[in-house]
């Protein structure tokens, strides 16, 4: 049975609820092809693929709630901000090992991005929109308040050192680095496959269709909306620890409403409402800025919102999306000839 | 007391610029019902193109008006080609586009431009007005040229044809369509109005802030907390609450100790999430009445 014959089933794989054997066959393959990379790569090479696992998860945390239950955030860097400087904070002033950091930067954001997703639960699109812009504004200047200047470093930021590889492993620190990055988006994009596969993932899209039969159908919406909220800032938080492990430094300037648009720009990219789509969004993060830097140092922005705008037009639902309708159309051309 | 006075009056003057910046929100919201968060980087833009044209020797107030025209048809344009596409696709779609145009006129200013940090002119003299030590001459000025701006926006939209036609656009569409006005244009007019706006708060604001291709992000924050908190459904209630979140900030940044200047932005954020979730239709605005 290699194309879904009937409605059902059809409708079971649109719905991720089972995989079919060409999509195990490929997640084998990218995972191979994922833990063999470093192997032939550079340690600077292998740093930025760390840096597009890092922003895959924060892509698939803004996706979580955007693209499944129709919040919309432009505030996530404030998100991925308390992770960094959670682990950044634990580190160099607690001296705590970086692997604990994690969890500590879930929590810490999970519990956040549920008390702000309270009042959100108040606002529908454009002014949630709104709010979270004001956040993610903000933010910096947050970070540089006086009071915390103890342990935040001010303007100056953080610096962190890089962690080795334990067990006597012999691996230079950007592939050990690497490869924790991975185990890690690896595990949080099973979760959210699980999650949003399942009863909870069903009531988020019912409340992104339609948010009034939602509540008629008996959905307690508002815990559901503020939860979700709160589980996409914990994967926007862990990929804030991560990043700030991997790059060693945070500072007040790196969290700019910029970081909010390149995630977002992520998302838009790999695909709305799509979990692979967010891996493609990391890339797109990591490498326009580098093609486009060739041009001008301002060209990276410039060619995000060409980007953005254009994807809109022509792809709205992103690479991804793309790949998808591509390989329709291809089986059932296959079919009727 | 003289503290006070100084702070007030420098409140108000930011709160001219934030005023500015909401009417420019309002004006696109009440049309078309978005909020463009690119405003304050096209006002941004603006100012840039009026400093070129000063560099190049042409005199402050031709400049100001040059700037205004070249940024109403760049609005204009804007609205007609780039936006029009997503429009009444979905939110969502509408703020991704803005927030691509927002980073398009950052990073295009920082090309054309680079990111150093510009001194921009203030048409107004340095030394105080009648001698008085609580207000500046620039700050004064702002206040004036702001007022003189809404006055003009409201004779047009209270007194000519076309600002007629742009309220019944706003309001009725369909309607408007059948008594033979084009509404798309008045959109597109809306949106080259907003930017002609926009530009003043930026020439304005430059010689305080200085020019830099970040300078509108917090001035945008202020005017949207200012248009919310005068009700967003409302022109003159955004221009109020404008000239009152610019006081405020001023006031709270002198006298409440642990928030200074490092927490002026929280402040706005504070105030954007406390008026939508206690009063979403602000001070003067009306509550919509939505049908499901």
């Amino acid at each position: 049975m290699s194309a879904p014959t009937n409605a059902r089933e059809l409708a079971a794989l649109s719905s991720g609820a089972k995989l079919s054997p060409m999509q195990v066959a490929g997640i084998g393959a990218a995972l191979l092809v994922a833990f063999a990379l470093p192997v032939f790569m550079s340690d600077y090479r292998t740093f930025q693929f760390t840096l597009v696992v890092v922003y895959a998860i924060a892509v698939l945390g803004l996706n979580i709630l955007t693209g499944f239950n129709g919040q919309f955030s432009l505030g996530h860097s404030a998100f991925y901000a308390i992770g960094a400087y959670t682990a950044a904070i634990m580190m160099d002033q607690f001296g705590i090992a970086y692997y604990w950091t994690i969890p500590a930067a879930g929590t810490i954001c999970l519990v956040a991005g549920f008390l702000f997703g309270l009042p959100a639960l108040r606002l529908e699109g454009l002014y949630l929109a709104l709010a979270t812009f004001a956040l993610s504004i903000a933010t910096p200047q947050m970070l540089k308040y006086d009071h915390f200047e103890k342990w935040t470093g001010g303007v100056q930021g953080v610096v962190i050192t890089k962690p080795d590889a334990p067990f006597g492993l012999e691996m230079s620190q950007d592939n050990w680095l690497y490869y924790f990055s991975l185990v890690i988006m690896i595990g949080l994009f099973v979760c959210a496959w699980n999650l949003l596969r399942g009863r909870s993932g069903r009531a988020m899209k019912a409340i992104r269709d339609n948010p009034i039969a939602a509540r008629a159908m008996g959905i307690n919406t508002a815990l559901y909306k503020s939860l979700t909220f709160g589980v996409s800032a914990l994967y926007t938080g862990v990929a804030g620890a991560l990043g700030a492990i991997a790059i060693q430094f945070v500072a007040p300037d790196s969290f700019t409403f910029f970081l909010s648009v390149a995630i977002l720009v992520g998302m838009v990219i790999g695909g709305i409402g799509s979990i692979p789509g967010a891996i493609f969004g990391g890339f797109v993060i990591v490498f326009i800025p580098n093609v486009a830097e060739q041009i001008s140092k301002a060209a990276a922005w410039a060619a995000y919102g060409a980007l953005l705008i254009l994807f809109m037009y022509f792809m709205p639902l992103g690479i991804w999306g793309f790949l998808r309708m591509g390989y329709a159309r291809l089986m059932r051309g296959r079919k009727a000839g | 007391m003289e503290l006070f006075l100084q702070q007030t009056f420098s409140g108000l003057a930011f709160g001219g610029i934030y005023a500015c910046m909401a009417l420019a929100v309002v004006m696109i919201y009440q049309a078309t019902d978005h909020l463009n968060f690119a405003q304050g980087e096209m006002a941004m833009f603006s100012t840039y193109v009026a400093y070129t044209l000063i560099t190049w020797g042409v005199p402050y107030w031709w400049t100001f008006l040059l700037a205004m025209a070249i940024s109403f048809v760049g609005g204009l344009l804007v609205e007609r080609i780039i936006v029009r596409p997503v429009e009444g696709t979905s939110v969502l779609n509408e703020v991704i586009v803005f927030i691509g145009l927002l980073a398009i006129f950052n990073s295009l200013a920082g090309w054309i431009w680079d990111y150093t940090i510009k001194p921009y002119p203030s048409p107004f003299p340095k030394e105080p007005i009648l001698g008085n030590k609580f207000v500046g001459t620039h700050d004064l000025g702002v206040v004036g040229v702001t007022l003189v701006v809404l006055f003009a926006v409201f004779l047009f939209f209270r007194f000519t044809p076309v600002g007629l036609a742009m309220r019944a656009a706003a309001q009725d569409p369909a309607s408007a369509r059948l008594v033979g006005i084009r509404v798309g244009w008045m959109l597109a007019l809306g949106w080259g109005l907003a930017a002609a706006i926009g530009a003043v708060a930026g020439m304005m604001v430059a010689p305080i802030v200085f020019l830099e291709p970040n300078m509108m992000g917090s001035i945008l924050l202020y005017g949207f907390a200012g248009a919310l908190l005068g009700g967003i459904t409302n022109p003159a209630g955004a221009v109020v609450g404008g000239f009152t979140v610019g006081v405020l900030e001023t006031l709270v940044g002198a006298y409440v100790p642990f928030i200074g200047n490092e927490l002026k932005l929280s402040f706005a954020l504070v105030l954007i999430i406390a008026v939508l979730v206690f009063r979403p239709s602000g001070l003067f605005g009306y509550v919509v009445v939505k049908r499901v």
